[in-house]
């Protein structure tokens, strides 16, 4: 077998772009994915049961489902849902891309949700009522006391969730979207060079996801010093 | 008019009755220490003057205001009694300085320089300026509460709460803290002690309210619960902690 490196380096300027979209969709699903799994969290630690049992059912039907079956659901439902609200005529054009971003912070959510649900329960109640006795209100105590605390807590948490997602976002590749594992696949499928292609791929995520890993296991051991 | 009045108060958890048909009140100046067994209620009963604690009978009434009322304005009643917590509760991702400047800002509107001026004098008083850029964590328990005391004065309140202020402290940590409350006490302050502390009852009290499975079993001025309590359980109480 003869194995062709030029192939990988003429292509790289096109696999850069495809890297580029993978960083781009992890980084903003992450965001978002944190943004709205926190209040879900904070609706699932409510005292209003009906707020309390829609984040459940949410949270449990998306860590019920595989993620690839979220992304074919969220391609032919994302036009249909934006048709609703918009009252268009026809479906509007999303593109795979933008459609993988909302699917992702979606599906994300119920994953960050619990990991901020834990970490708001580890926070002593003292805390919740010296915030009180002090006069800030609800939104102020979470806002200010609660949450920075179980997101410095969780941060190394958080951040193993996020190296997963890095890995998962390669799942776009099923509604053909040019991630970096969809920009390899086209060149490697046009040019037949499959096993150069995967090969360096897979190589350069095991690079960042390990390398990426030891780092959160330092920080890991960095907070339990402070705490 | 008392500053705080309590009026028949009782709650349950579940079936559990936890304080039973409470009536005392504190006077304005006023310092009233409760004591008592442990599970007797005395924290629970504190905890309910600022709403921490709901209740399902009764009523109590802070500087006019009925607590549990419904057009009370909890964070507001809230921000006028200090509180501070047997576990210190300071908020260890921020500095001394920015714990008692927190509340000052956000609550009660103050520009971040007049509260950090206020804050600086509290710290001064209570003898902790120098720690003023420390974590909670890089301070010794006594001083942590010290930190806390200073907390609950900046927001000038009309009334302080103490839930056993003391009983988390190393031995040699205790006096610290009682020397700042005693102070206190002696400036005027309102002040409700949940506290084992009988010296500093000795010392600074107005009054004992001895509480036992959830009643206010004495109610009585320092004097006379010292000198002459009349309930058999007050009496084998004192006995207990005071034989040492």
């Amino acid at each position: 077998m003869n194995f062709d490196i030029s192939i990988i380096t003429n292509s790289l300027p096109y696999l850069w772009k495809g890297f580029q979209y993978t960083l781009e969709l992890t980084v903003i699903s992450a965001a978002g994915g944190l943004f709205f799994g926190t209040l879900l969290a904070l609706a699932r630690l409510s005292s209003i049961k009906g707020l309390q049992m829609t984040a459940a059912g949410y949270v449990n039907l998306m860590r019920s489902i595989p993620l690839v079956l979220v992304i074919f659901w969220f391609f032919f439902l994302v036009p249909l849902i934006l048709q609703a609200i918009t009252g268009a005529e026809r479906p509007p054009q999303v593109g795979a891309e933008r459609t993988a971003i909302i699917t992702f912070i979606m599906f994300e959510a119920a994953y960050f949700c619990e990991i901020m649900r834990a970490g708001i329960q580890s926070i002593p109640r003292g805390q919740i009522h010296s915030s009180y006795a002090l006069g800030l209100n609800y939104s102020q105590t979470m806002r200010l006391v609660i949450l920075p605390q179980a997101f410095r807590n969780m941060l190394p948490v958080l951040l193993t969730q996020t190296i997963i997602l890095f890995q998962d976002t390669s799942l776009v590749y099923v509604i053909s979207a040019t991630d970096f594992v969809g920009a390899a696949a086209k060149i490697a499928q046009r040019d037949s060079k499959l096993v150069e292609m995967y090969l360096f791929v897979a190589l350069v995520y095991f690079i960042l996801c390990f390398s990426l890993s030891l780092a959160v296991k330092q920080l890991q051991q960095k907070i339990a010093v402070i705490r | 008019m008392p500053m705080i009045e309590f009026k028949s108060v009782s709650k349950w958890y579940g079936s559990f009755q936890v304080l039973k048909d409470c009536t005392t009140k504190v006077e304005k100046g006023e310092v009233v220490v409760v004591c008592g067994p442990s599970g007797s209620g005395k924290s629970t009963l504190i905890k309910c003057v600022n709403a921490l604690e709901p209740f399902q009978q009764g009523e109590i009434v802070v500087n006019g205001q009925s607590v549990g009322d419904k057009a009370t304005n909890l964070p507001q009643l809230r921000s006028k009694i200090g509180m501070v917590f047997q576990h210190f509760e300071l908020f260890p991702h921020m500095t001394v300085i920015e714990n008692l400047n927190l509340a000052q800002v956000k609550v009660l509107g103050r520009g971040t320089e007049e509260a950090t001026e206020k804050s600086r004098m509290l710290l001064k008083r209570v003898g902790m300026i120098d720690h003023a850029p420390k974590f909670p964590g890089q301070l010794s328990g006594g001083q942590q509460q010290r930190v806390a005391i200073a907390r609950g004065l900046a927001m000038d309140p009309i009334a302080m709460l103490f839930d056993e202020p003391t009983s988390a402290l190393d031995p040699e940590m205790i006096n610290e803290v009682l020397d700042v409350m005693v102070e206190l006490a002696h400036e005027g302050m309102t002040m409700m002690c949940v506290t084992h502390e009988m010296g500093f009852a000795r010392k600074v009290a107005h009054r004992v309210i001895f509480m036992d499975r959830g009643e206010i079993v004495e109610d009585a001025t320092k004097d006379e619960f010292f000198g002459t309590p009349r309930s058999e359980r007050a009496q084998l109480f004192l006995s207990k902690i005071l034989q040492h």
